[in-house]
């Protein structure tokens, strides 16, 4: 068995799963973010009234997509979950001084190898770095866990990307997450389950393993996986006080299909506008002018892409008519880039700092863009509206390529 | 039995074309509804009828795990999506929800077709007559359809 496959069985106390098979797993964290009141609004719907959870140790509220609220109706939906947890005695209520749910969690040490973990939030991917099972809901199925503790699962069939070869200095995780669904296309792993192997990955840091597995979604992967290894324990061993298990895959687990990738010549890429595996070398974009420029997200935010930011941008100034807003994944992120200096010297060269949190990346807040402009973004999706107007244009990139972009005032990923 | 004309999408079509973020905060179903399929055509909304059905190509759904995706194609009173493919948030929430989601890979419908959809024995008659069977549903997932969607099911399992 694949060790996912482990952890599923584990979970629904079965010896054994495979592929297809349908099981009840027992979730070792539900976490609900802040888009979903309906959470709430399903749970006394299918509970009796003054039903209780299952679990409020198990149990998590993170606000981060509307966070600082931006509107009444935002007010009051958070009002209200900042209710149901006092009632409910949800312990685990991140307000709006944390940040984004996929770097809070870890950093709270409640994200370890071997759990399931499952959010309302389709890029619960991420936790696949960890070596946990994390996989994104809708509303009224993690109300059913709020009831029972359990959720069905279909046993994905698990793909494999090798990646090989040597990255060239500048070149970073999300660049190769981009090349990768360029090639293999935003369906490449609908159903499945994606396990990143290879020296390329073993070399990563946590915050870049973890925008390999928090993109895999873009293909349409359930889970994601990287085994864990002495970079995961150290991580998890500074936070995790919990006990964990590392599974093993079998050395005769058959994988659905194994691709390699030699990254080595691999340049900055970009996604351009409107699907993410619209994939292109930058300096193939042609003369494209740009009105904003956001750092931040879940896959942009985290202290390696503002220190990466802040030292291309270092003692310079942003072009003439680019605004550039750079919101640290978390409360933790701030502090360390500010310690270290990094937000002065962005502020500096003309950023706007925001509050951590999900910013602008789905359109709601905080740099919401209109018609006719373009946005380099280093969050994980190009959609067409996803940043505000139908008639924007998103182009998702590396930290690196949304720094130079706000420096040239154009799609650029190197000096000019 | 589900009876109505298609309306036609591509691939890929994403959850902010079917509900844009920008309305991620109303809870209300009948507001949610008003916004159905916006980000990819804003006058369907206006247009669509009880009973009709969203034909699709592959990895229909993909993005974020936002339930008022579904909640607005059910409330605006589409009564099945058929695609290639399903991306699996969509298609989870789309069973809890009751909307029929139906996987057919060989076929294309045309826009505005006329189709009847028997969801007990599997099967789409098409306007010229022609009947296409479709995989079962596996036996988790009829219970909740039988029973109106998730919230039912589990309300008489608590009651």
């Amino acid at each position: 068995m694949h060790a996912l496959w482990k952890i599923l069985a584990k979970k629904s106390g079965r010896d054994s799963v495979s592929a297809g098979e349908i099981v009840t797993a027992d979730i070792d964290l539900a976490e609900v973010n802040d888009l979903y009141l309906q959470v709430i609004k399903s749970f006394y719907e299918m509970g009796k009234e003054g039903k209780k959870v299952w679990d409020p140790d198990k149990v998590t509220f993170i606000f981060d997509h509307y966070s600082p609220t931006p509107t009444i109706k935002a007010a009051d939906n958070h009002k209200k979950m900042r209710e149901f947890c006092n009632e409910q005695n949800i312990d685990k209520l991140f307000d709006i001084n944390k940040g984004v749910c996929h770097q809070v969690m870890p950093e709270a040490g409640i994200v370890y190898p071997g759990m399931l973990l499952v959010a309302t939030d389709s890029h619960t991917t991420t936790h696949g770095a960890f070596g946990a099972f994390g996989t994104g809901v809708g509303a009224t199925d993690l109300s059913t866990i709020l009831l029972e503790g359990k959720l069905w699962f279909k046993v994905p069939e698990v793909i494999k990307i090798n990646i090989i070869g040597k990255l060239k200095p500048g070149i970073m995780a999300k660049d190769v997450i981009l090349k990768i669904l360029g090639e293999l296309g935003q369906d490449a792993a609908v159903y499945k389950a994606v396990e990143f192997t290879g020296p390329v990955v073993e070399n990563l840091q946590m915050s870049e393993r973890m925008v390999l597995c928090n993109m895999a979604v873009e293909m349409g992967a359930k889970t994601s996986y990287i085994k864990p290894d002495s970079t995961t324990r150290e991580y998890i061993d500074q936070r995790v006080n919990h006990d964990y298990t590392v599974y093993e895959t079998d050395s005769d687990f058959e994988y659905d299909e194994v691709y390699e990738f030699d990254v080595s010549d691999l340049e900055r890429v970009t996604a351009a506008p409107h699907d993410i595996d619209n994939v292109i070398n930058v300096r193939d974009a042609g003369d494209v002018k740009v009105d904003q420029v956001f750092i931040g997200t879940c896959t942009g935010g985290r202290v390696n892409d503002i220190k990466t930011a802040a030292k291309i941008l270092k003692g310079k100034k942003i072009a003439n008519g680019v605004r550039l807003i750079v919101i640290p994944a978390s409360d933790e992120v701030m502090r360390e880039a500010m310690k270290k200096g990094y937000i002065d010297t962005l502020m500096e060269s003309g950023a706007t700092i925001s509050a951590p949190g999900c910013g602008p990346c789905l359109g709601a807040h905080q740099g919401v863009i209109t018609a006719g402009e373009v946005c380099v973004s280093t969050s994980s999706r190009n959609f067409l509206g996803r940043m505000g107007s139908t008639e924007a244009e998103v182009y998702s990139a590396s930290p690196a390529t949304a720094a130079y972009s706000a420096l040239y005032g154009k799609v650029v990923g190197g000096e000019e | 039995m589900i009876k109505g004309k298609t309306f036609k999408f591509g691939d890929n079509i994403d959850t902010d074309q079917i509900y844009p973020g920008r309305y991620l905060e109303l809870t209300d179903h009948q507001e949610i509804a008003e916004h159905a399929m916006e980000g990819v055509d804003p006058d369907f909304a206006d247009e669509v009828e009880t009973g009709d059905i969203v034909v699709a190509g592959s990895n229909f759904g993909c993005g974020s795990s936002r339930e008022h995706a579904v909640i607005c194609l059910k409330k605006s009173g589409v009564g099945a999506v058929i695609a290639k493919s399903f991306a699996r948030i969509f298609y989870r929430n789309a069973v809890n929800m009751a909307l029929p989601v139906i996987e057919v890979k060989d076929v294309d419908f045309k826009a505005d077709e006329k189709l009847e959809i028997d969801m007990n024995n599997a099967e789409i008659k098409r306007e010229n007559g022609s009947i296409i069977k479709f995989t079962p549903f596996p036996e988790n997932i009829l219970e909740i359809y039988e029973a109106g969607g998730v919230i039912p099911y589990y309300k008489a399992r608590h009651s």
